[in-house]
């Protein structure tokens, strides 16, 4: 019986090191690569028009380098659910095999399409190659739950395997006589479409500065590891120059490439190492590392991209302010440097990651106190690498609201450019408006002598914003209350300001208040027997002095190590008594370590008068 | 709260199951023992019992609960239950947060106003939240509060409200309680009227005052609280509210001893706030008196307007510098504050901070927390400085950019050596390179 095999093309949009494409064509006769695609969706989604015309620009490149394999593309229009069955009856399908996706609504459609195949008697292959290790190995080595810290998380990949070595990529030698029906309809049925026929104006659109597909993505990374590799030993082993060029988009830059998959996170490792093979210096894969670390912490929490039911976010009252919100995606918040970033991300859809940091701070915890989940949304839209799970992991780490960041430090939105790019000439390039302004008032034009700005032919209130906050009064306030916030959280005394949130594993760090939903209580939880259950009926329960002071540590490497460092903070600094009042203190506990139960000692009064105090 | 309720729903799950079964009368492991004795059912429990276990639950599970029987609903209303409340008023248009439900806040107004000892308002950016949380507080007249905290989560709108309105509702707290210990009124609009009705009524009893940025309040104003209330322990203030008089004020003989004084430094008009300064020998005179008090400073200046500032000997504990502060004023901290305990700044220029460092370790004794954000150190350096605080530090909170290898460290050994310092693990704080 002849086997006729479907590879589903998602992310993955590549041939090179695709071992999902090589099962497919492994004893097969025929292969059809689809690609599915919703026009009447595309339009509504939540991508923007820079992410779909890289993904138009990755699929060609694919159609194209399948042509030159005697093979085609199939775009197909709809949803996979609904299309599938008929696929598989009507080109007798016995074979399916995609890229594992390991991000929970992928698990969950994936899962469903399985279901329909098993139904179709079609057999199904998954390879995991998006990322560099599987994902549930990393989990299952700390005991169950997702590694809370970099740190950790390199620790425990430290201890594995190194990734598999790329595999070869697609080849008419590969393909050993297995073929793809075409019909001289092909293009009109299943060709990639453009981005009018998926309903956007292309008029206006600014020129590529990223452009898609794999054959790009593979020439960036001989380019950087070809000859001599100069460019990526500077890239890797310099400390980067803090300068104007640092801030564009570089030709070398891999990110967008890596998250459609145009580019194997292995065959970059791979490269990587090689690297450091040549030039004997300890390896350092930190770039893909962060990566892999977000998408172990996604890959069983299907509440990581929210605040409310996600166990590892903390709880912040953010406001709402669509306004501000608004003028913070348009690039209208006065603060030139905020605007030339959000500008930069609109056009081209990439900002550097301290560019990253620096409107998203603004946005959360520094200046305008809006919820991480509003930025992540328009980063969804407008940023070409946003993936789910990275997305939404770093807007948590920026706005500190979860992977214990510094929280005491806010991007200065006038300084920290100033610092990068004294004179400006990253405000001059996308904010024309402000060409003409001396860099001494480039970053706060709001400051400059009123003959300035007629000089400069832009008057700020008139021909540029005024500035959507002061940022001195904004921080000193947020500040407080990340402080307020985090003392609840964590043992450690004194200003509070440098309290990080206990992440310690088995003790869950359950930051929200919440049952962990998507991970199984691992046997550790339960070992604390009757405080777990106990722990949060009141807060602020424990409450000996600080020689009562007890930690769960379960031993672990870095857990342990914060635990220790916030234990200390606990050794009296100041009288107990003045703790039960203060609201400077810590004591109040909300979450997970410092469990303390002394219900039938306690004072009732004293306890709750701190904790009335302690928020 | 909130979040307390949430553990509770989650935690309790064994015992509201429990419950349900007892009140469907299912037949259960623990019905059928109950069956045999029926005297002892769950409605027949002892009143103090019922008060334990409902301790224990938040104020949703004892509201549900109190449906269950008379019993039950009889223990809901006992005032140990109601000694502390916290008031959260909140927008939907501002706020992702629930808010109290207006009829508890009615119920507690009439049945519990008299049983309220700890309470607190937490409201959202929205003026009418904070509005609402005055007119709660004028309807709070048959109270004996002892802590009262007004908290403003996103922006601070009790500054919106009209200042009649707001001390007008602060007064009633002040008059009626007349034993207040703990009132924590942060970025609000109260003067020095209401700290005289605040003195009058509760001189005897005030331990903490915590009144950061409240730009109604005059030296005087605070003056007249320190000057009278002698159990004053904890003080948070502006800088421009801080005087010679206030601190000998602070170190009368009849004061109690001072266990925590926080100075928000804030220019009001950036760049040309001038600050005056504070005499050496009232910071003595602060000392001798109460040697043990936390000093805790938070800055919020341009680097031009350090200038006054650690120019002699300062027995602050606590330095937090939340902007650009110049390498010449960290210098000046190595000098004159020898009593540093921690040490934060966000930001600083490009030069590398080594000598300042090192000055602090040497100088600071009890420094045993520092944390860096924007700023450079040689690995060297910092190695030098970790080695002279030795495992003293129990916090070191630095971000990786901070530390520029040399010579003699790069990034990985670096690592290690600290931890040697240290006596522990200790990485530099990262940020996702995405």
């Amino acid at each position: 019986m002849a086997v006729n095999s479907i590879h589903w093309f998602r992310k993955g949009l590549r041939l090179h090191d695709n071992p999902a494409l090589l099962e497919a064509v492994q004893g097969a006769d025929t292969l059809r690569c689809v690609y599915f695609l919703d026009p009447w969706f595309a339009g509504a989604s939540s991508v923007g028009v820079n992410r779909w015309r890289f993904l138009l620009q990755c699929l060609e490149d694919l159609d194209s380098s399948l042509r030159k394999l005697n093979s085609r593309l199939f775009v197909i229009r709809g949803q996979p659910a609904n299309i599938f069955p008929r696929l598989f009856k009507e080109w007798k399908i016995s074979r399916l095999t995609f890229e594992c996706d390991s991000e929970p609504f992928g698990k969950e459609r994936d899962a469903a399409i399985k279901k329909l195949a098993s139904e179709a008697g079609v057999e199904v292959i998954v390879k995991t190659s998006h990322t560099l290790y599987n994902l549930d190995k990393i989990i299952e080595l700390n005991g169950g739950q997702p590694p809370l810290t970099y740190k950790r998380f390199q620790t425990l990949v430290s201890n594995m395997d190194p990734p598999d070595p790329p595999l070869e990529p697609l080849s008419k030698v590969l393909m050993n006589g297995c073929t793809t029906p075409v019909f001289h309809n092909h293009q009109e049925k299943y060709g990639v479409p453009l981005l009018e026929e998926l309903g956007f104006e292309t008029e206006g659109l600014c020129p590529v500065v990223w452009p898609g597909g794999e054959t790009e993505a593979l020439t960036r990374i001989e380019k950087q590891f070809g000859k001599d590799s100069a460019s990526a030993l500077q890239e890797i082993f310099e400390r980067p120059k803090l300068n104007f060029s640092l801030l564009l988009a570089s030709p070398l830059g891999l990110s967008p490439y890596l998250r459609f998959g145009c580019l194997s996170c292995r065959l970059f490792y791979a490269r990587l190492t090689q690297l450091y093979n040549k030039v004997k210096k300890n390896a350092n894969y930190d770039k893909l590392l962060w990566r892999e670390f977000f998408y172990t912490a996604a890959t069983n929490n299907p509440r990581f991209d929210k605040m409310e039911g996600n166990p590892i976010c903390i709880r912040i009252p953010w406001d709402k302010n669509p306004e501000a919100l608004a003028k913070w995606a348009e690039a209208k918040t006065g603060f030139p440097w905020i605007d030339a970033i959000m500008t930069q991300l609109r056009q081209e859809g990439w900002i550097h990651h301290l560019a990253r940091h620096a409107v998203a701070c603004f946005l959360t915890r520094g200046d305008l106190w809006i919820s991480w989940e509003e930025g992540m949304k328009v980063f969804e839209e407008l940023l070409l690498d946003a993936d789910w799970s990275m997305n939404a992991g770093s807007w948590m780490c920026h706005s500190c609201s979860s992977f214990f960041q510094q929280f005491f430090h806010c991007y200065c939105p006038v300084g920290f450019g100033r610092r990068i790019d004294p004179n400006g000439d990253f405000i001059r390039r996308y904010l024309p408006v402000l060409r003409d302004f001396p860099a001494k008032y480039i970053y706060d034009p709001w400051n400059a002598p009123e003959a300035v700005q007629l000089a400069a032919k832009c008057i700020v209130g008139v021909d540029y914003p005024k500035p959507i906050v002061n940022h001195a009064e904004a921080s000193r306030l947020n500040i407080e209350r990340m402080r307020q916030i985090y003392q609840q959280l964590s043992r450690y005394r004194g200003l509070s300001l440098l309290a990080t949130v206990p992440s310690s594993h088995g003790e869950d760090v359950n930051v929200n208040g919440l049952r962990r939903l998507a991970v199984p209580v691992s046997g550790k939880r339960r070992r604390g027997k009757g405080h777990g259950s106990r722990r949060d009926h009141r807060s602020g329960e424990e409450h000996a002095g600080p020689s009562g002071v007890k930690h769960h540590s379960t031993g672990f490497g870095d857990a342990q190590s914060r635990l220790s460092r916030l234990g200390n903070g606990g050794s009296g600094k100041r009288g107990r008594e003045s703790e039960q009042e203060s609201g400077d203190d810590s004591r109040l506990s909300a979450s997970g370590l410092k469990v303390q139960w002394h219900s039938k000692e306690t004072n009732a009064v004293q306890r709750d008068e701190r904790m009335t105090m302690s928020s | 709260m909130k979040r307390g309720r949430v553990n509770i729903t989650s935690k309790c799950q064994g015992f509201s199951s429990t419950e349900g079964r007892i009140k469907r009368q299912k037949p259960g492991p623990l019905g059928s023992s109950l069956a045999q004795r029926p005297a002892e059912d769950w409605g027949s429990l002892p009143h103090h019992v019922v008060l334990h276990i409902f301790q224990y639950l938040s104020l949703v599970d004892r509201a549900r609960a109190s449906s269950v029987c008379r019993r039950w609903n009889e223990v809901f209303h006992i005032p140990d239950l109601w000694r502390r409340f916290e008031f959260e008023l909140n927008q939907p248009a501002t706020s992702y947060l629930k808010s109290t439900h207006p009829d508890l806040i009615q119920q507690i107004i009439k049945r519990h106003a008299q049983h309220l000892q700890y309470v607190s308002f937490k409201v959202d950016s929205c003026t009418e939240s904070a509005e609402a949380a005055c007119n709660i507080l004028s309807q709070l007249v048959n109270c004996t509060i002892k802590t009262l905290g007004l908290i403003s989560t996103a922006r601070p709108s009790f500054m919106d409200v009209s200042q009649s309105h707001f001390v007008s509702a602060l007064t009633v707290v002040f008059v009626n309680s007349k034993s207040l210990s703990s009132i924590k009124i942060d970025d609000t609009p109260v003067d020095d009227p209401s700290l005289k009705v605040l003195v009058a009524n509760n001189s005897d009893t005030l331990k903490l005052l915590k009144m950061s940025s409240c730009p109604h309040v005059s030296p005087a104003g605070i003056l007249c609280v320190a000057d009278q209330c002698h159990g004053l322990r904890e003080l948070a203030l502006n800088y421009h509210l801080l005087s010679d008089e206030l601190l000998l004020a602070l170190s009368s003989e009849k004061h109690v001893h001072l266990e925590h004084l926080r100075i928000d430094v804030v220019s009001e008009t950036p760049g040309q706030t001038h600050f005056h300064t504070i005499k050496r020998s009232s910071w003595e005179a602060l000392i001798r008196h109460s040697p043990k008090v936390n000093i805790v400073m938070y800055f919020f200046l341009e680097e031009e307007e350090f200038e006054p500032f650690f120019r002699e000997e300062t027995p602050v504990t606590h330095l937090y510098f939340g902007r650009a502060v110049s390498k010449e004023m960290l210098g000046r901290i190595g000098l004159n504050c020898p009593r540093l305990v921690e040490l934060v700044v966000c930001a600083n220029g490009l030069e590398p901070l080594d000598e300042e460092l090192i000055r602090i370790a040497e100088r600071c004794k009890n420094l045993t927390a520092i944390g860096l954000g924007e700023c450079e150190v040689t690995c060297s350096g910092f190695v030098e400085f970790v080695k002279m605080c030795g495992g003293r530090l129990t916090q070191l909170s630095i971000m990786e950019e901070v530390l520029i290898p040399d010579n003699s460290y790069n990034m990985e050994q670096i690592h290690s050596e600290v931890s040697k310092h240290l006596g522990r693990m200790w990485f530099p704080d990262m940020m996702p390179t995405w």
